[in-house]
């Protein structure tokens, strides 16, 4: 009879935490290429390498010991165009999610929470915004505002809006139906106070999990727009405008094109890795059967 | 009833409008309650019972309409404004539900959510606070509490978190304390322990309490006074002695009947009751129960009988033909 006890015991306290301490391999060399792109953002400034610096008899240079991955098709340096790419494309890829979360999560919520002519009106509005061709969009307002990083960030942050709407709603909708808000109601919550520590906190992770996909999605739009030129202004570069200019060299230098985004690619994938594991160790459903 | 009044139900009922019409969930229910005193509520699922306590609590859905009075206190809390009635909940009434899986929040500690609550309402300082959550813990027969504030709510067994609820429940010394069916999700060999506990725990704090349920084993020996439900009425009312000595009602003697019997010989047929509750948004002509009576005549299918008293005013009944003999058992 003890041992049954005990091990049911063991079994409940350990279980859960053991899948949580082993994610695989692959989730580590995920975030080591995430701590390596982050860590080269941050401190490439400090290479002897200029991006902008032309040198024109050096065109579409081979690596060498000067250029570590050769140079462009004006002559500047890849690797340090890769590194300034890095950051504008972290910035852009994580101050955007960052306005949908804040803004479609407080709405979600509220929505959620408050239901009646509240909740038509956000949902009504989130459908015309999805409805917009976010392209076309996209192009009336760097039309009308000019190309810069704070402009594109807005737009792709505006654009995630109804999407993190959608899932703070979703995950809102069966929460408030739950008996411990009524409890918490029967024991004399205020509406702020509910919203705040009792739903908020159980809406979070399936909506940080979102985000780490919105930062992956944001991050390839973010090289669409630049690689159709509605990105950042040149000569600052992003991946998106890299692979869009070496486009022009493609026959005679391939790795003008193939380096940037072979770098998207292993960055997007990283976020989405990292964000399927983080959710399935927070996944809530575990815990709330 | 020695005791003062503490909360008294007059003439509450409660409509929904559906879409298939207006369900009337609670019909002109009267009930008192004295400090310190146990009410149980009996019905099936459907009859109204929870509707009932969620009127009480002023908790009835957003489209819900309510008439009547539900003076608790002095102060009749159907009109009483949202401020006085937030202060009020949780520190004068305080509610344990059904099911104790939904009933704690998933995603915090049974520390914080005690611990809130005590700070919320007896604006205790932090250490203070964690001190009576131990106590209260301790109080609802949780071993090792202060590892237990730690965990979260699915760390816990199913009759654990009941534990944690009730003990949130009583935080703030309730007047009043509505038990909705607290032992339903759980086994039971914890629904006795429950219970116990609720009943122990009120003795102490002399606090009222409404134990609602569908089991009529439940409510014997653990109430003062019983009301029966059917259809969103009392049908009948009694102290629960008197209910279980001489009931009249005979939809009270087949909820008894429908109760299986430790003595009874194996593969005894267990004695239902035939047919379903009527359609709550088409209320019948006569008795709500006549279509499933076994004593019902012409004249329960046209009229709809009110409560009578019986032998003592405390027992009332619901009924033109009752049960005369003395045919319950002992409580």
């Amino acid at each position: 009879m003890a041992t049954l006890e005990l091990g049911l015991d063991d079994e409940v306290a350990v279980a859960p935490i053991g899948r949580k301490r082993q994610p695989g391999p692959l989730f580590w060399a995920a975030i080591a290429w995430m701590g390596f792109v982050f860590a080269a953002a941050a401190f490439g400034g400090l290479l002897p390498f200029s991006p902008t610096d032309m040198d024109m008899l050096e065109r579409r240079a081979m690596p060498s010991a000067l250029h570590w991955l050769g140079t462009d098709g004006l002559g500047r340096d890849e690797l340090a165009r890769l590194i300034q790419g890095a950051r504008i494309s972290l910035i852009v890829g994580l101050c955007a999610p960052v306005i949908g979360i804040t803004i479609g999560g407080a709405l979600g919520i509220l929505a959620g929470y408050f239901r009646g002519r509240f909740e038509t009106l956000v949902v009504g509005s989130m459908d015309v915004l999805l409805a917009f061709p976010p392209l076309i969009l996209a192009l009336a307002v760097t039309a009308y505002l000019g190309q810069s990083i704070l402009n594109l960030t807005c737009i792709l942050g505006v654009l995630g809006i109804p999407a993190f709407m959608r899932v703070a709603r979703a995950a809102t909708l069966t929460l408030a139906r739950r008996e411990f808000v009524i409890a918490a109601q029967a024991l004399g919550a205020t509406h702020p106070r509910i919203l705040l520590r009792e739903l908020l906190p159980n809406v979070i992770l399936p909506l940080f999990a979102f985000f780490l996909l919105g930062v992956a999605v944001t991050i390839v739009v973010e090289g669409a727009l630049s690689f159709l030129g509605l990105g950042v202004p040149p000569p600052v570069s992003s991946w998106g405008s890299m692979i869009g200019e070496g486009r022009e060299s493609l026959e005679m230098a391939p790795r003008l094109a193939f380096i940037p985004a072979v770098t998207m690619f292993l960055t997007v994938l990283s976020f989405n890795l990292i964000g399927d594991t983080l959710r399935a160790l927070t996944d809530p459903r575990q815990g709330a059967l | 009833m020695t005791e003062p009044v503490l909360l008294s139900v007059e003439g509450v009922a409660v409509d929904l409008p559906t879409p298939r019409g207006n369900l009337r969930a609670v019909d002109r229910v009267d009930l008192k309650v004295g400090a310190g005193q146990t009410l149980g509520i009996v019905g099936e699922s459907g009859c109204g019972k929870t509707m009932l306590s969620r009127a009480i609590l002023q908790l009835l859905p957003k489209k819900a309409r309510l008439s009547g009075r539900v003076m608790f206190d002095g102060q009749d809390l159907a009109t009483l404004d949202r401020e006085c009635l937030r202060r009020l909940r949780g520190r004068s009434l305080a509610v344990v539900f059904q099911d104790p899986m939904t009933s704690l929040n998933p995603v915090l500690t049974i520390g914080t959510q005690l611990i809130e609550t005590l700070q919320e309402h007896l604006e205790l300082d932090g250490s203070l606070a964690k001190k009576r959550s131990v106590e209260l813990l301790t109080a609802v027969g949780i071993p090792a509490p202060e590892q237990r504030l730690m965990q979260y709510p699915h760390q816990l067994s199913g009759g654990m978190r009941q534990r944690v609820a009730i003990a949130i429940a009583l935080s703030c010394e309730p007047k009043l304390l509505i038990a909705d069916e607290p032992t339903t999700a759980l086994d039971v060999t914890i629904q006795a322990q429950i219970l116990d506990l609720l009943a122990r725990e009120q003795r102490r704090r002399h606090m009222a309490m409404i134990l609602i349920t569908h089991d009529l084993g439940v409510v014997a020996g653990r109430t003062d006074e019983v009301a029966v439900m059917y259809a969103g009425r009392v049908v009948e009312r009694a102290p629960t002695p008197a209910l279980f000595k001489n009931m009249r009602m005979p939809y009270t003697e087949a909820l008894l009947a429908a109760i299986p019997k430790i003595d009874a010989a194996p593969h005894t047929l267990l004695p239902a009751i035939s047919g379903r509750p009527p359609d709550p948004t088409r209320p019948i002509q006569g008795c709500s129960f006549s279509p499933r009576c076994r004593y019902a005549d012409a004249r329960c299918h046209q009229d709809k009988p009110l409560l009578i008293q019986a032998e003592s005013p405390a027992h009332q009944y619901a009924c033109f033909h009752p049960i005369k003999a003395a045919a319950g058992v002992s409580a």
